[in-house]
């Protein structure tokens, strides 16, 4: 893009400049406007399978409804607790929000659509998740009051817990393709099964990592079953009990805007990206564009979320415990043992 | 002159907020000041052209070890009072550290007016290291030449951890309250758990 704005007569460092900033708006915007379809899309599926029609009256088929809840909310007033601390009140939801956008930058739509190139792209990804908590442990503590409290409690042991799991499983990931860098990640999985079908999930070494990162990116963003953090039954509404109006609703942007992430790993680590599914050009099947194939995969999986949070009961706090430290931890510390065995006889040689 | 602006701005964040950290009344504001001050550290090592670092900072001090410490001093039942009443009895010790601080300041100073050290002249043997990346260089360097090393401080970190586990682990006596046997609870059936009873009209149930 720094390319075509220098073709307008810019100076490099402006068409740079000029392009950045025109990057971050074009994945920032479409982001927001697909935050609000997701919530949409969620409610209607989660009706749909319970039988219910969901929402269906503002605009046609009820698509305007996000947008609708949306001004609702902006147009309430801010409530701040007298005795909460009040900076640190409201830099919990901007910090959320903040940091689901910040770690779209690396994510690739294409080829070359893609804002930041860096050479540690999924180590980026995974630096700034694990800063997610932060915004629901300063908002629980900020609120001063007992149930934001235990939810803030929650959470910064969940996310820790399933973080550790979840930087195995990427590790094996990385072994595998043999770089960081997500686009170089997706070019590795071409082909990958017998140079028919594109994606790790193909591999039978690869395939129950990717159903331990699937569970667990549930696990990291809190959706049922592990939304211990907001569990309605015993703690009101967790961490956003205390909040109101566009601070709640940061919450609620930051979080799908974290579910699609988490979505979009998904489709990236293990599902090709934006490769089609076969590595055969049956139609015009690679002139569908990248993004079209990512845009696919990524509502797949929100299918995935939408369907288990509709259908699968709650966890126990000491299960979700369990399920973080003694399975998903020992199974992929001896996954990484595994493949990197594999990795050593196959590829490097047993000299090496 | 993006990087001398950037570097400026990097330093200038990580002093001010170790500053706000030790200056700060709140244990948890002084957390939060700390993680700010280690994301700009990681903000001088991509400077420095150290991305991988600068990552590794981040997902391990900010994204677990931060959060642990803000876990524990969240939970801090802080009394201003009581931290105000050690301040006489700490001031010749506290005064005594900043001599040396200071001592060591000047000693550093002045050794640096005093002209570079001769190391001697590389020998190139970490030149091919240059033009690889980070991640690549790096790991060669720990699985290479310090495998001995990086693999003992894994040992001891090990052994460290296992300790931990061992003084803090207590074993529950079998059938002890709290105790809880999780092959019973995933075999466990609706048809032993629920039984369903159909009662006559004007009949209690039976349990």
């Amino acid at each position: 893009m720094t390319a075509f704005f220098q073709s307008l007569g810019m100076t490099y460092e402006w068409a740079w400049f000029v392009a950045t900033l025109a990057g971050v708006l074009l994945i920032a915007l479409p982001l927001m406007l697909a935050v609000a379809m997701i919530i949409y899309a969620d409610r209607k599926i989660w009706a749909a399978i319970a039988l219910r029609r969901g929402p269906n009256v503002v605009g046609p088929f009820g698509l305007l409804q996000s947008f609708a809840d949306g001004l609702k909310v902006f147009l309430q007033e801010t409530i701040i607790p007298s005795a909460a601390n009040k900076g640190l009140f409201l830099i919990g939801p901007i910090v959320t929000f903040t940091v689901a956008l910040l770690a779209w930058a690396v994510i690739p739509f294409g080829p070359e659509a893609v804002l930041a190139d860096i050479n540690i792209g999924l180590l980026y990804v995974l630096a700034i998740s694990s800063l997610g908590v932060y915004g629901v442990v300063i908002a629980g503590w900020a609120s001063n009051s007992k149930y934001p409290f235990f939810s803030a409690m929650r959470a910064a042991a969940q996310m820790i817990s399933y973080e550790v799991s979840i930087g195995f499983i990427l590790i094996c990931v990385i072994l595998y393709a043999g770089t960081t860098n997500l686009n170089d990640m997706i070019e590795a999985q071409r082909g990958h099964g017998f140079g028919l079908v594109n994606g790790f999930f193909f591999n039978l070494l690869l395939f129950p990592m990717w159903i331990m990162f699937l569970i667990s990116s549930l696990a990291e963003t809190a959706r049922a079953p592990f939304d211990l953090t907001e569990a309605e039954s015993e703690l009101v509404a967790g961490y956003q009990t205390e909040y109101s109006s566009m601070s709640f609703a940061l919450f609620w942007l930051g979080e799908y805007a974290n579910v699609l992430l988490m979505c979009a790993l998904n489709a990236i680590l293990f599902f090709g990206g934006w490769l089609p599914p076969l590595n055969v050009d049956l139609i015009p099947w690679f002139d569908i564009p990248g993004w079209i194939w990512l845009f696919a995969k990524i509502f797949l999986f929100f299918f995935i979320f939408s369907w288990v949070k509709a259908t699968v009961p709650r966890f126990r706090y000491d299960q979700l415990m369990r399920l973080g430290w003694k399975v998903f931890l020992p199974l992929s510390l001896l996954f990484v043992v595994l493949i990197s065995g594999w990795l050593m006889f196959t590829r490097y040689g047993v000299a090496a | 002159m993006i990087q001398t602006l950037a570097f400026y701005l990097f330093a200038f964040l990580v002093i001010a907020s170790a500053v706000f950290t030790i200056m700060a009344r709140n244990p948890v504001h002084s957390v939060l000041w700390l993680i700010l001050a280690f994301f700009n550290a990681a903000g001088l090592m991509i400077i420095v052209g150290a991305e991988f670092i600068a990552a590794l900072l981040v997902i391990v001090y900010v994204g677990a070890v931060a959060v642990l410490f803000l876990f524990v001093v969240m939970m801090l039942d802080i009394d201003f009072a009581e931290l105000r009443a050690g301040f006489v009895k700490n001031f010749p010790l506290g005064i005594a550290i900043a001599l040396v601080l200071l001592a060591e300041l000047v000693l550093g100073i002045g050794a640096y007016r005093a002209g570079a050290i001769e190391l001697g002249v590389p020998d190139g043997s970490a030149a091919p290291l240059m033009d690889r990346t980070n991640i690549e260089s790096l790991g060669a360097v720990l699985y290479g030449e310090y495998l001995f090393l990086f693999e003992t401080a894994g040992l001891i970190l090990l052994v460290a951890m296992v300790g931990a586990i061992v003084l803090t682990h207590r074993e529950q006596p079998k059938g002890a309250r709290g105790h809880q046997n999780i092959g019973k609870q995933n075999r466990r059936r609706p048809d032993e758990a629920t039984e369903m009873k159909r009662p006559e009209v004007g009949k209690g149930v039976e349990l």
